[in-house]
């Protein structure tokens, strides 16, 4: 276990994609990396296929917010190479009003869920997705609930104020 | 995004017929609905609709200061309380770099591991319930009330437990604990032992299990199973063993696995997963008795709660009081992500922490939630009667599905 440390990771990727894959940090040992939508799919490939890596464990896929980003939608991907015991965190950030990105259930199954959550919740639209549906909230729903901008509560309520309670 | 699947078949020919499983039916213990089409007794094609109660915890989250988020963690799978908090627990305590004493650790596994025997009593009880023995349910249900005894010596509540804070735990364990928890180490193994007998070699149970729903290692992992479902299908990842947290480094204990991931394998990864914990709780007991016995949190004053009688008659505590509940203290502008093996797999936390008083973002990886995706396309060609013990033994808990 732990035969791959982060470097050489960071090197395999590297001598692969170039100037392709940034890389954001190293928060708490998690090698964190940056793909555009264009090679997201060539990446998470080249990790799940590549016998020395072996990232074959779709551990998340999730999304976040930033509005006063320029590419204010991101989406993370979590994985685990199982062999190595070393997990990867991959980002790419989308533009607003341009949220595609190509699916991820071309490589795993279990991205599907993954994918339908973070449509649910963010908007980003999984292009190639087999059944991109809402997942948790209602079908007629509109608003993408995890973005920023949808207040938590109603704010037409007046007996809620988040000043009442320090927040 | 309206395209939904046709639930029911229009074509006056066609012999098949259109089951509502759910959401709310007595075989299914929750809120799940399935949309099943049925050709006599065998299912051809499934739809599951989640989300019933989704209560948007990880927007809430955004809102609420770290020590009140973890009220919400006990909300997910509320049959193991304790590990979800632990579990959010050390997250912040990775983010913001607080070092544990090992008696916390210890005592930590403690409640985790009474909380992963609670989990897989309800589990295979139920499946034993669902195959037509209410017996065995019976036998171990009483325990899961011995637990529940124990967590309220430790922290005053049962089932959402609010158990512990943020570098430790609210208060030491006290004597009735330690003796609840002697009595339950005596008593439990003679009933799981009873309940084993009840079931393993059971010609019954083993007919309507063994080779329902099998599921080989690469599909698990293609749909990113975790777990005791991972590990029935032959695959030995077990977070506590892979990426030891809370000191479980310091521990012997055995990763049960199957061998074709089959409901009979379940049940019997869970059974060894129960005895597993109950070696952990003794070596666990075994260590603390050499730790200083009043150690029960880290020093962290500036985000443990000092105690009330100090709060009023020390200016330092009074200070930590104000800064801790309104929010003034300072925390790293960073990203962690955390995971814990709970009762159903992987538990996750990715943290995402913009320096503020509350989470920037806050998202619970969920074993349920993951698992459970497979459940109707694995239904195809099954059994209803089938589907319903396979559902039973995937654990599905409607909190930790829709959080």
């Amino acid at each position: 276990m732990g035969k791959l440390t982060n470097e050489e990771l960071l090197k395999n990727i590297q001598d692969q994609f170039a100037d392709k894959v940034t890389v954001l940090g190293e928060p708490y040992g998690l090698l964190t990396l940056e793909t555009s939508r264009e090679s997201i799919i060539e990446v998470l490939t080249y990790l799940k296929n590549t016998p020395a890596l072996q990232f074959i464990y779709l551990t998340d896929i999730t999304g976040i917010h930033y509005p006063e980003q320029e590419k204010p939608i991101g989406v993370i991907y979590h994985l685990h190479s199982l062999v190595n015991n070393v997990r990867v965190r991959i980002k790419v950030f989308l533009a607003d009003g341009d949220v595609h990105i190509p699916t991820a259930t071309t490589l795993w199954d279990g991205a599907n869920w993954m994918e339908r959550e973070t449509y649910d919740l963010f908007g980003v639209i999984f292009d190639g997705h087999p059944d991109l549906r809402r997942i948790l909230n209602v079908d007629d729903m509109t608003a993408f609930p995890m973005r920023k901008e949808f207040p938590l509560e109603d704010p037409n309520r007046v007996d809620k104020k988040d000043y009442f309670f320090g927040r | 995004m309206q395209n939904h699947p046709v639930y029911t078949d229009n074509d006056p020919q066609s012999e098949l017929s259109t089951l509502n499983l759910g959401p709310t039916h007595p075989a299914t213990h929750g809120v799940f609905q399935n949309v099943l089409q049925l050709d006599g007794e065998r299912i051809v094609s499934g739809v599951s609709t989640i989300g019933y109660i989704h209560r948007a915890f990880e927007k809430i989250a955004e809102h609420r200061p770290f020590y009140q988020i973890t009220p919400l963690t006990d909300r997910l799978n509320y049959c193991s309380s304790p590990i979800n908090n632990m579990g959010w627990h050390m997250t912040v305590e990775k983010l913001l770099g607080i070092e544990t004493p090992k008696r916390v650790d210890y005592l930590r596994i403690i409640v985790m591991e009474l909380a992963r025997i609670a989990d897989h009593i309800v589990c295979n009880g139920v499946l034993g319930v669902d195959t037509g023995a209410f017996t065995g349910f019976l036998y171990l249900m009483e325990f899961r009330e011995a637990i529940y005894e124990i967590y309220e010596e430790v922290c005053g509540s049962r089932l959402t437990t609010n158990i512990g804070r943020i570098g430790g735990f609210e208060r030491n364990f006290n004597a009735i604990a330690f003796n609840k928890l002697r009595k339950f180490l005596v008593d439990f193994p003679k009933a799981l032992k009873e309940f084993e007998s009840l079931f393993t070699r059971n010609r019954i149970f083993i007919d309507r299990t063994k080779g329902v729903a099998p599921v080989t290692a690469e599909t698990a992992l293609n749909y990113s199973w975790s777990g005791p479902l991972l590990r029935a299908a032959g695959v030995d990842y077990d977070v506590r063993a892979m990426n030891p947290y809370s000191s479980y480094e310091d521990f012997e204990f055995e990763v049960p696995v199957g061998d074709n991931g089959d409901v009979y394998n379940r049940f019997l990864v869970r059974n060894e997963e129960m005895w597993q914990s109950l070696r952990l709780i003794e070596q666990a007991l075994t260590k603390i008795a050499k730790e200083p016995s009043d150690i029960f949190h880290a020093d962290v004053p500036e985000f443990y709660l000092p105690p009330k009688e100090e709060v009023y008659n020390n200016m330092e505590a009074l200070i930590y009081h104000f800064k801790i509940v309104m929010g003034e203290i300072e925390t790293p502008n960073s990203e962690v992500y955390h995971s814990v093996e709970g009762a159903n797999g992987e538990l996750g936390f990715y943290l995402v922490n913009d320096g503020g008083r509350s989470p920037y973002r806050l998202h619970f990886r969920r074993p349920s939630f993951i698992n459970y995706q497979m459940y109707a396309p694995m239904s195809s060609g099954m059994l209803l009667s089938d589907a319903i013990i396979n559902m039973s033994s995937l654990n599905v808990i409607a909190g930790e599905l829709d959080a």
